[in-house]
C-alpha cells in the first residue's frame, strides 16, 4: 500500500528490546487498591457503592456522568473501604476521589452476559456493550470510546484507522498485545468497524515490530483488516500523523477525524471492546510495559486498574539502581510522578523508572536560531518562534504562529540543541490562554448578570412609577366625579 | 526532590558546544592545508585572533556580571574568530586579527545581547570593517611560494615587515584592475587563471579561502552530520554560478565564467560555513534557499559591477539584514490549514 509522506519527527532511542521479548504476565492480585473516579476525559464518574458493601469482579462501582464520561468497575471482588482522596496519577500528586477496594483474594466474576453471535448486534448495541464496559482509548487519551463511536456512525465514517504504531520509547505494552492476542483483537476491529459501518480498515504498525505486524496478519487472515507496515518514526502513533501517513489526508484545524471520514482507535481498545461485546467484561485491566535502565527485570504485565505502581516496581524486581526519574507513559510525552502509591489507571500505558543518562538533560543556554526544532516539528510550526513569543509574555503572538495547533508532542524538544524545553513553554502557555479564556467567559456572565440586575431594577422602578401614576389618575378622576356630582348637587 | 519536569524525559546527544565543535572539525582540512601553504605566519594570525577573541569575549561578559565559563565554552566566539582568520590576507599585521576579532565577538555579537541575538554575521561585519578602514592591509596578498621560517614569519605578523617580492595579487583583484587598464578577460586570465592550481589552493587569496575542495569536502560533512541542509550552500552557489554562466556566454571577453566565480575569494568559506550560520539565517529551508540565492546574487553583482573585487562579505551583511522579512514571509504550511493559515475545508459525506 502506498503511503504518504509525513513532515518533520524524529528517530529518538527506541530501547523496546529491554521488554519486548518478555510474555505479558499477570501482576498478583493486589491487597488494596485504589481506583480513581476520573481516569477518562470529560465528568468524574459518580460512586454507586457505599463504604463497607462487598463487591465482585466486574460490577459497576461508580456510573458516568454527563455526555462525556466512563463508569469505572469493580477490579475484583472484595469490600469498599473507603471513599475518599488518593494522590492522583499526576505530575502534582495532589489527592482525587477515589474508591479504596480492599481484595478479598477470590477475584470472584459477578455473573457475566456473554454474546455467541456479537456480529448479530445492532451498531447502537455495540456502542451501548461498549459504553457500558467503561472503554476509553488505552492508547493515552483515554477518551470514552462508545462516544467516538456514535459520534463516527452518525457522521458516516468510511475509514477506520487501528493505531498500532506504539512510537514512544520503551513501551512494548502494543507489541505484545499484538503478538499474544492478535485473534482477539481482529474481531474487536471487526466489531468496531461494524459499529460505525466502516468500508475501509487499516491497521498501521511500525516496522520495529515483525513479529507483531506478522501474528496480526496471521489474524486478520483474509478478512477486511488490511495491515499497514509504516516506516519507525515518532510521532507515528499520533492521531493526526497516522491518518496523514495511510490516507494522505489532514484533520482540518480544530476538527475531528470524522469530519474527514476516518475513526482511529489503539488496537488495546480493540482487543477490550472484543472482551466487552463479546465475553461482556468490562474494563478493569491493562498491559503496562515496566522498563528504564533503573528497573532490574524490565517486563510487560497485565494489571488491574487501581494497583498500586509499587507493586509493580517489586514485581520487576525494585531498581537495579537509584532512579533519575519516574515516569508513567512512555518518555516523549509521558508524566513525571514521585509517588509510587500512584495507582495505575485506564491510560497507564508505561511505567519507566530512568537513568540520568537516558534522560539527557541540560541546563538551557540561549536559541542559536538552528531551526532543528523546525524540522523536526510534524505539524510545521516554528517552535522557536513561539517560545520567543511566550517569553515575552505575547500569547496572542505565540497563537498567530500556531500554539493551538501544537500536538505538544516534544520532538522540537527533544531535537534542541540548547536543551531549551519547548513543549513545556508551550504547555505552559496553553494553560495561561486556557485561564485566560475562562475568566474572560466570567467577567461576560458577570456583566451578562450586572445587566440583568439593572434592567430588572430600572423595570421595577418603571413600573412602580406607572403604578403611582395610575393611582393618581384613578384618584383625580374619582375627585373630579365627586365635584361634578358635588356641583350637580348644588345646581339641583 | 528535583522540581518536577517536563516530558520529554528524553533528548537526543547533541549540545550547542557538540554544534560548534563540529563546525571547528569541518574547518581544520582547510585551516591546516592553509598552514601548510602560507607557513608561519598564516599559524601567528590564527592564533592571535583567537586568543583576542576569547579574551575579550571573557572581559565583556564579566563586565555584563554574567558567568564568564558557560558562554566561553559555547564555543560561539572560537568559530566567529576562525572564520574571521579565514578571511584575512595570510601575512596581515597582528593587530588587523586583534581588531578584527574584538569587533566582531564585541560589536558583532555580546552589544547585540550575546549568542543568538545578532542580526550580523560577526565575523563578516568584522571583515567588512577592517576592508573599509584597512584596505591596503587587507589587500596586500601574497603568492603561496616560499613559505617564511618561524622567526621571519613573527616579524611579518608583529613587526609589519614589508613582503619584498612576495606580494601578489588575488585573480578577483587582477581582473578588476586589468578592466580598468581596459584589458579584456581573455588576456587577463593569461597565465593566471588555472582551474587545477585553483580547486587545491595554491594560488593567493585569504587565509582560508583558497582551498576550495577542502572547504567544499568539510561543507558535505556539516551536511551529512545534519549541522546544516544543503538549501543555503545550494542557493549561493546557483546565485553566482547561473548569471556568472548567461553572461559569460553572451559576452565572454568582459564576463567571467561559473568556473571561476565558484573557485574563487571566499565563495566556497561563505556558501558552506558563512551563509550557514544560523543565528543570522532564516528558519525554514524555503527561507534558507531564497537566503543563499540573495548571497549568491548580490557576490556576483558585486564582483561584476561593484567597486571592491571581492563581495561575499557585503552580500551576507546584505541578506542577513533581509533575514527577518524573509522568516516573516516564509513560513511552513500547518497542519490541518492552508497556505494562509486557514482551516482546511471538512469534507462533506457525497
Amino acid at each position: 500500500m502506498k503511503l504518504f509522506d509525513l513532515r518533520g519527527g524524529v528517530h529518538p532511542e527506541g530501547n523496546k528490546d529491554l521488554s519486548a521479548e518478555r510474555h505479558i504476565r499477570t501482576l498478583p492480585l493486589p491487597k488494596k487498591l485504589y481506583v480513581p473516579l476520573q481516569q477518562h476525559i470529560g465528568a468524574p464518574a459518580t460512586p454507586v457503592v457505599k463504604v463497607g458493601d462487598k463487591v465482585l469482579k466486574g460490577q459497576l462501582i461508580a456510573t458516568a456522568q454527563g455526555a462525556v464520561s466512563a463508569p469505572i468497575h469493580a477490579p475484583t471482588s472484595g469490600t469498599i473501604t473507603a471513599l475518599g482522596d488518593h494522590v492522583a496519577p499526576h505530575p502534582s500528586g495532589l489527592p482525587v476521589p477515589t474508591i479504596t477496594l480492599e481484595s478479598d483474594g477470590e477475584d470472584k466474576w459477578m455473573p457475566i452476559e456473554t454474546v455467541d453471535k456479537p456480529f448479530s448486534l445492532r451498531p447502537e448495541e455495540v456502542a451501548a456493550r461498549v459504553a457500558a464496559a467503561g472503554i476509553v482509548g488505552l492508547g493515552g487519551a483515554t477518551f470514552p470510546s462508545a462516544l467516538k463511536l456514535n459520534l463516527s456512525r452518525n457522521s458516516g465514517v468510511q475509514t477506520l484507522i487501528m493505531n498500532g504504531g506504539e512510537c514512544e520509547p520503551y513501551l512494548t505494552c502494543d507489541d505484545r498485545i499484538m503478538r499474544e492476542r492478535a485473534a482477539g483483537i481482529v474481531e474487536g476491529i471487526r466489531l468496531i468497524a461494524h459499529a460505525v459501518a466502516a468500508k475501509e480498515i487499516l491497521v498501521g504498525i511500525e516496522d520495529n515490530k515483525p513479529e507483531a505486524i506478522a501474528a496480526m496478519q496471521t489474524a486478520a487472515g483474509n478478512s477486511e483488516v488490511k495491515i499497514v507496515v509504516m516506516p519507525s518514526m515518532y510521532p507515528m502513533g499520533s492521531e493526526k500523523q497516522i491518518i496523514q501517513v495511510l490516507t494522505g489526508m489532514e484533520i482540518p484545524a480544530g476538527g475531528r477525524p470524522a469530519d474527514i471520514g476516518v475513526l482511529v482507535h489503539n488496537v488495546a481498545t480493540a482487543f477490550a471492546v472484543q472482551q466487552a461485546v463479546r465475553y461482556g467484561k468490562p474494563l478493569i485491566s491493562r498491559i503496562v510495559t515496566l522498563s528504564g535502565g533503573a528497573i532490574r527485570t524490565a517486563c510487560n504485565v497485565e494489571a488491574l486498574v487501581g494497583t498500586p505502581v509499587q507493586e509493580l516496581i517489586d514485581f520487576a524486581d525494585g531498581y537495579a539502581q537509584p532512579a533519575a526519574r519516574l515516569v508513567l507513559g512512555g518518555p516523549m510525552m509521558g508524566q513525571q510522578f514521585t509517588n509510587t502509591n500512584v495507582p495505575v489507571v485506564k491510560g497507564t500505558s508505561g511505567v519507566l523508572a530512568l537513568m540520568a543518562s537516558e534522560i539527557g538533560h541540560a541546563e538551557a543556554s540561549p536559541c542559536i536560531r538552528c531551526s532543528t526544532c523546525v524540522r523536526a516539528c510534524p505539524v510545521g510550526l516554528l517552535p522557536l518562534e513561539m517560545a520567543a513569543h511566550i517569553r515575552t509574555a505575547d500569547l496572542a503572538g505565540a497563537v498567530a504562529l500556531g500554539l493551538k495547533d501544537c500536538i505538544a508532542c516534544g520532538s522540537c524538544s527533544y531535537v534542541c540543541p540548547a536543551h531549551i524545553p519547548l513543549v513545556h513553554f508551550f504547555n505552559y502557555a496553553k494553560g495561561d490562554l486556557a485561564a485566560q479564556e475562562r475568566s474572560k467567559l466570567k467577567q461576560e456572565a458577570t456583566k451578562k448578570l450586572a445587566d440583568a440586575r439593572n434592567e430588572r431594577l430600572a423595570r421595577i422602578e418603571r413600573e412602580r412609577a406607572e403604578a403611582a401614576a395610575k393611582r393618581k389618575a384613578a384618584r383625580e378622576a374619582k375627585e373630579r366625579a365627586a365635584k361634578e356630582a358635588a356641583a350637580k348637587a348644588e345646581v339641583v | 526532590m528535583n522540581p518536577i519536569a517536563h516530558s520529554p524525559h528524553a533528548h537526543a546527544p547533541v549540545s550547542i558546544g557538540k554544534v560548534m565543535a563540529t563546525v571547528l572539525l569541518a574547518l581544520t582540512p582547510a585551516t591546516l592545508f592553509s598552514f601548510w601553504l602560507y607557513g608561519w605566519p598564516a599559524v601567528n594570525l590564527w592564533a592571535v585572533s583567537l586568543i583576542a577573541a576569547i579574551l575579550g569575549e571573557a572581559f565583556v561578559v564579566r563586565m555584563q556580571g554574567r558567568k564568564v565559563r558557560p558562554v566561553l565554552m559555547d564555543g560561539s566566539g572560537i568559530l566567529t574568530a576562525w572564520l574571521l582568520a579565514l578571511s584575512l590576507p595570510p601575512y596581515a599585521p597582528w593587530w588587523i586579527a586583534v581588531l578584527g576579532s574584538l569587533f566582531a565577538v564585541i560589536i558583532g555579537k555580546q552589544v547585540f545581547g550575546g549568542l543568538g541575538q545578532n542580526v550580523f554575521n560577526p565575523a563578516m561585519a568584522a571583515r567588512v570593517m577592517l576592508l573599509i578602514s584597512f584596505p591596503l592591509e587587507m589587500t596586500t596578498w601574497v603568492a603561496p611560494s616560499q613559505a617564511p621560517g618561524l622567526l621571519e614569519s613573527l616579524r611579518i605578523t608583529f613587526f609589519s615587515q614589508p613582503i619584498d617580492g612576495m606580494a601578489s595579487a588575488s585573480l578577483l583583484g587582477h581582473v578588476k584592475t586589468e578592466f580598468t587598464r581596459g584589458i579584456g578577460l581573455d588576456q587577463a586570465l593569461t597565465g593566471y587563471y588555472a582551474p587545477l592550481d585553483m580547486l587545491w589552493g595554491s594560488r593567493a587569496g585569504s587565509l582560508g579561502e583558497t582551498a576550495a575542495v577542502l572547504l567544499l569536502l568539510g561543507g558535505l560533512f556539516l551536511i551529512a552530520r545534519r549541522i546544516i541542509t544543503w538549501h543555503a550552500p545550494v542557493a549561493m552557489l546557483l546565485g553566482v554560478a547561473v548569471p556568472a554562466l548567461l553572461f559569460n556566454t553572451i559576452d565572454a571577453n568582459h564576463y567571467a565564467g561559473p568556473m571561476v566565480h565558484l573557485l574563487s575569494g571566499g565563495l566556497m568559506l561563505g556558501a558552506f560555513f558563512i551563509i550557514t550560520d544560523p543565528v543570522t539565517s532564516p528558519n525554514t529551508a524555503m527561507g534558507q534557499f531564497i537566503f543563499g540565492l540573495g548571497c549568491g546574487l548580490l557576490t556576483w553583482i558585486i564582483r561584476t559591477w561593484g567597486g571592491y573585487p571581492e563581495g561575499v562579505a557585503f552580500a551576507v551583511l546584505l541578506m542577513n539584514a533581509a533575514t527577518p522579512i524573509i522568516d516573516q514571509y516564509v513560513k511552513p504550511r500547518i497542519y490541518g490549514r492552508d497556505r494562509k493559515g486557514a482551516a482546511l475545508a471538512v469534507k462533506k459525506e457525497s
